[in-house]
């Protein structure tokens, strides 16, 4: 027995509401991020990702006033990402009560935010989210670069090569998004999940696509990821947070009962 | 009656949830402080700490706190909470940021997990020690009341507690290495985890903090 592997649901927040849709049995404003990732809290979720999706930056306030709730009701570590790009932006997410923030784009444009704010606020809560699609060599040979703005933008980045980059500037995490696989609720892309779990040291986060729990067992068992994170089949009420760790645990993942 | 307790605030990292958990279980008065005469006139203090180690014990200094600490350990005789770095910072000496001094107010090495680092089996452990792990006590303390034995708390640290007088060692927890995961001695209890951040266990600890007397 050892560490265990977490479940983390995922909130996306939209000018402090949570979109895509939410629907717990007994909640009456679903869309509540507060309200919601309460319940999360209560069911026995590991974490707690947070990410703003909300355009302007005028509106940005209302993502901290919502950290800032949440924080003061939930106590397991919350992450927020999405429009992440200064450390200013860092600092003022950590103050709100985030204990992590993902980096994502502006890692991308800036490196050296990465290793800056690992070295100011330390490692610990430096998550850098990689957004990863399949792009085969011409043998054939598989490979995955970074995309930007939701999938539509090529980079010309290796994504195995740049988790190792972050890892090495500092990040302490990261949160891997398979591109190809968001949205599709056909399990994980376990190739990149794979690779990138074996190219670094640092904790890696598996993203996109979960539509069952076996993807959540093979995320880990054959993707080695050590954590997984959904939104859907958790906000929908298919299955709960405990459903999902008894269901890992049959499968002898180890994980917090 | 928890009476005030006051989290000791040297400028590095959110405080914040340590406050809120502390008011969420019952605390009477918190306070996010470095101010001296607030220190002094508290029942409990809680020691916290995260980020590098060499920018903390740089700030602990400036600002005194580490005698303020020492004041309410020794002086004040008040129960004390020490958290994750603010642990870190009392041992002897770090491994961090290629070797840093702290306080020395419990002889002992804060040490690299080392890399590769590996569990029995032979599979590889990532560093940072993130997340939900198993913490044994070893020792019957009042601050492990309520708490199961091997109940998990979440963890997140790179660098690990190893205290020259094992006797003090009140929990611990196996990640590649045995890490000190807590220590007691006297009216100090010290947690390289986050009770702030795990969940009901983590809770239970910091009520059962601010119902203790400070005497083992």
């Amino acid at each position: 027995m050892g560490l265990a592997r977490r479940i983390i649901p995922c909130l996306d927040v939209d000018r402090g509401r949570v979109v895509k849709g939410v629907n717990f049995v007994g909640i009456r404003d679903a869309g509540d991020p507060v309200e919601i990732a309460m319940r999360y809290n209560e069911q026995g979720a590991d974490e707690i990702t947070f990410l703003d999706i909300t355009a302007s930056h005028e509106e940005r306030d209302t993502t901290v006033h919502t950290v800032e709730q949440i924080a003061e009701h939930v106590f397991i570590p919350l992450t927020v990402g999405g429009g992440i790009r200064s450390v200013g932006d860092i600092r003022s997410m950590l103050n709100a009560g985030a204990d992590k923030v993902s980096i994502n784009t502006a890692a991308i444009h800036n490196p050296e935010l990465v290793r800056e704010s690992a070295q100011r606020f330390g490692s610990q809560c430096i998550v850098v989210a990689i957004d990863a699609k399949r792009v085969d060599d011409v043998d054939g040979q598989p490979r995955w670069e970074i995309f930007t703005h939701g999938g539509r933008k090529p980079t010309g980045i290796d994504a195995v090569q740049w988790a190792r980059k972050m890892a090495e500037l500092g990040a302490g995490e990261i949160l891997l998004t398979s591109m190809d696989r968001d949205g599709t609720k056909n399990g994980f892309e376990l190739g990149v999940t794979r690779a990138i779990t074996d190219a670094v040291e640092i904790p890696v986060i598996a993203s996109g696509g979960v539509g069952n729990l076996d993807h959540l067992v093979q995320g880990v068992i054959e993707g080695g990821a050590d954590a997984v994170l959904a939104a859907s089949i958790f906000h929908f009420g298919e299955y709960t947070v405990p459903q999902a760790k008894a269901y890992m645990a049959e499968h002898g993942i180890e994980v917090r009962l | 009656m928890s009476g005030v307790v006051a989290v000791i605030d040297y400028g590095m990292g959110n405080l914040h949830s340590v406050a809120s958990a502390l008011q969420h279980v019952g605390a009477d008065k918190v306070l996010v402080t470095h101010d001296a005469d607030e220190i002094r006139r508290a029942d409990r203090v809680v020691f916290p700490g995260v980020g590098a180690i060499r920018d903390c014990m740089a700030e602990i200094r400036r600002l005194k706190c580490d005698e303020l600490l020492a004041q309410a350990l020794t002086e004040q005789h008040v129960p004390v909470l020490a958290i994750c770095v603010g642990l870190q910072a009392m041992l002897t000496r770090s491994e961090e940021n290629g070797g840093v001094d702290c306080l020395d107010m419990i002889p002992g090495e804060v040490r690299y997990f080392g890399n590769p680092l590996q569990d029995a089996a032979g599979r590889r452990l990532k560093v940072p020690h993130m997340g939900w792990n198993e913490v044994r006590q070893v020792t019957a303390h009042p601050l492990w009341q309520g708490i199961d034995d091997g109940a998990r708390f979440y963890f997140v640290h790179s660098y690990y507690v190893h205290a020259r007088e094992r006797e003090l060692v009140a929990g611990s927890v196996d990640y590649g290495v045995s890490i000190d995961a807590a220590l007691a001695r006297d009216n100090l209890f010290a947690v390289q985890f986050h009770p702030e951040k795990s969940a009901d266990a983590g809770l239970q600890l910091l009520r059962n903090f601010i119902a203790w007397d400070g005497a083992a």
